[in-house]
């Protein structure tokens, strides 16, 4: 009878749950739907579209690895991803490194209002990316915002020519570009940490330093790995940085899958850089998770 | 010793929010300098660049353009973050996790794959190029940020307040919208104001998926290969961002501010 009941129990609260969750996946599909018809069907294509190959406007639909085999044989293609990657995981590191003392300071330091200096760091992530780039095009000119001063000064007597076409403008660009996508989730994380560890870490007589590195910077790690993929990842990509500060040292894979949609016009090559682009990226990921947690062994 | 470590750190901040803000104070100083070049020192004081906006008709279209994608956008994607925020909040679900990373994914993928695979796409289906197509890459980018803008609207807030509603007798549309939506209203507010600005603003998916039609950062982008036009490109490009900035400062301060306030009704 006991027994009985019990299944009857299960069977009604079982229903519940099953009605709960329907309605639930009912209310969420049509959110879920835009997404798989705007996203995840487009990049099915994008991996179909990679095995054709195109004749001038026509796209031929026979399967062929010729696009594959050319980012193998055809250096350029190959020295550019890798410059790419090499140019954003040096941009990860420098907005990282810029970000941490910024989000320590405001997690630690500002005991009022910390919420105006979140807002005042997100304000310039939000307005028009194309003007920023445009921006520092033209605060780093030959002709520029601060040639011309560092002339009107007289500190220097002929304009200095490193400063934009070359990937240091990259850099800089794009370390200014995600500065909020860094400090962000940094933050968060410092802001979670329980104070008293941090006491009790002093009170033992650790110093200050040796506290930050052996349980502040630990437990802020989760903030820092999410920081630098949020940046690393779709810097490998961009392509309106590299195309108005980077000049031709400058060139990112993305200019090269830009140039493919456009000039060069073979989408499918195009399509096959993009895969290739985004399996590297996913791999130098895995790379950087799998360094973090052998460094999460060290220190501990 | 304290107190000056703590200085420090805030001249570091100081140094480092003039190094956030030097390129968006640019963009306004020059646009008022009477000089065809950008450079200092400062010649002197013009309005002439904003009366060249004016005459243009390739700016207004991109601008009308602009409006409205924007606008569709940012009303269709608030929906759906509602939706999809209610669902998440209120519902539990197997593997509702997932789903809501899987939402999230045009966030990290870099916009230039997303932009080339939807161009595939319409090209593949025939669907020919104009603001519609814009309108649903800016959505694939927009949708994220309304869903994580309301679903921390809707965690705020009490959820036996619905059910009281459901208990005295009301159905679950006025419930929805006598109790629920008065009080995310500051984060649907939020979400239209956020999502507007995102596309807006976005440049590279309306590159790829744009027609005859431009949109503003677009129309913007083809004007750079003109050097004689720099000065009133920096002209839109200061209306622009400060009428972003003053958005967003708006759209943060609704939102920051009433998931504060119901952090302290909570406590």
């Amino acid at each position: 009878m006991i027994s009985a009941d019990r299944t009857l129990v299960d069977k009604i609260r079982l229903q519940f749950r099953r009605s709960e969750s329907i309605r639930g996946y009912t209310l969420l599909s049509p959110t879920l739907l835009i997404v798989l018809l705007g996203l995840l069907f487009p990049l099915i294509i994008l991996f179909t579209l990679s095995f054709w190959k195109q004749e001038y406007v026509d796209l031929i639909q026979t399967f062929t690895l010729k696009n594959y085999g050319d980012f193998f044989e055809k250096k350029i293609y190959y020295l550019i991803l890798y410059r790419s990657i090499r140019i954003s995981a040096f941009v990860m590191f420098v907005t990282v490194l810029l970000a941490y003392p910024l989000a320590y300071f405001i997690a630690f330091h500002v005991q009022k209002n910390k919420m105006i200096w979140i807002i005042l760091v997100t304000i310039p992530f939000w307005t028009s990316y194309l003007l920023r780039v445009f921006s520092w095009k033209v605060i780093l000119g030959y002709n520029g915002v601060i040639n011309s001063s560092l002339l009107s000064l007289g500190l220097i007597s002929e304009p200095l020519e490193f400063l934009l076409y070359n990937p240091f403008a990259v850099v800089i660009t794009l370390a200014h570009a995600w500065a909020a996508v860094a400090i962000l989730p940094i933050y968060v994380s410092l802001e979670k940490i329980d104070r008293s560890l941090i006491e009790a870490s002093r009170d033992l007589g650790e110093s200050a330093v040796a506290t930050f590195i052996r349980v502040t910077l630990p437990l802020s790690l989760p903030g820092v790995i999410a920081a630098c993929l949020l940046v690393f990842i779709p810097t490998v990509g961009d392509y309106v940085t590299p195309a108005l500060v980077g000049g031709t040292r400058g060139i990112m894979i993305g200019n090269i899958i830009q140039s493919m949609f456009g000039k060069a016009l073979n989408w499918p090559l195009g399509a096959a850089l993009s895969i290739i682009s985004m399996l590297t990226v996913t791999a130098a990921v895995c790379l950087l998770l799998g360094a973090t947690q052998l460094f999460k062994k060290k220190v501990s | 010793m304290k107190s000056r470590r703590i200085n420090s750190f805030a001249v570091y901040a100081v140094i480092y929010l003039i190094f956030l803000y030097l390129p968006v104070a640019v963009l306004p100083l020059f646009s008022f300098n009477d000089s065809s070049y950008v450079k200092f020192p400062l010649v002197g004081f013009t309005l002439k660049w904003y009366s060249q906006l004016a005459d243009s008709h390739g700016l207004q279209n991109a601008l009308v353009n602009s409006l409205k994608v924007g606008i569709s956008v940012a009303i269709i994607s608030t929906i759906l973050g509602i939706f999809a925020a209610k669902s998440v909040t209120r519902y539990r679900m197997r593997r509702s996790g997932l789903l809501v990373g899987f939402i999230m994914v045009p966030l990290v993928i870099p916009e230039i794959i997303l932009g080339i695979s939807l161009l595939m796409t319409f090209s593949i289906g025939g669907v020919k190029l104009s603001l519609i197509t814009i309108s649903i890459g800016h959505l694939m980018l927009c949708v994220p940020f309304s869903m994580l803008v309301l679903i921390s609207r809707m965690e705020g807030f009490d959820k036996s307040l619905e059910e009281a509603s459901l208990d005295l007798g009301e159905n679950a549309w006025w419930t929805f919208w006598r109790v629920t939506f008065p009080i995310i209203l500051p984060g649907v507010v939020a979400s239209l104001l956020l999502t507007f600005t995102i596309s807006f603003d976005e440049f590279v998916l309306a590159f790829f998926l744009s027609g005859t039609d431009a949109t503003l950062p677009v129309h913007i982008w083809s004007q750079l290969r003109f050097p004689d036009k720099l000065p009133s490109v920096l002209a839109l490009g200061a209306i622009i961002v400060v009428l972003s900035t003053i958005v967003i400062l708006f759209a943060e301060l609704i939102r920051r501010g009433g998931v504060q306030l119901n952090k302290q009704s909570k406590v």
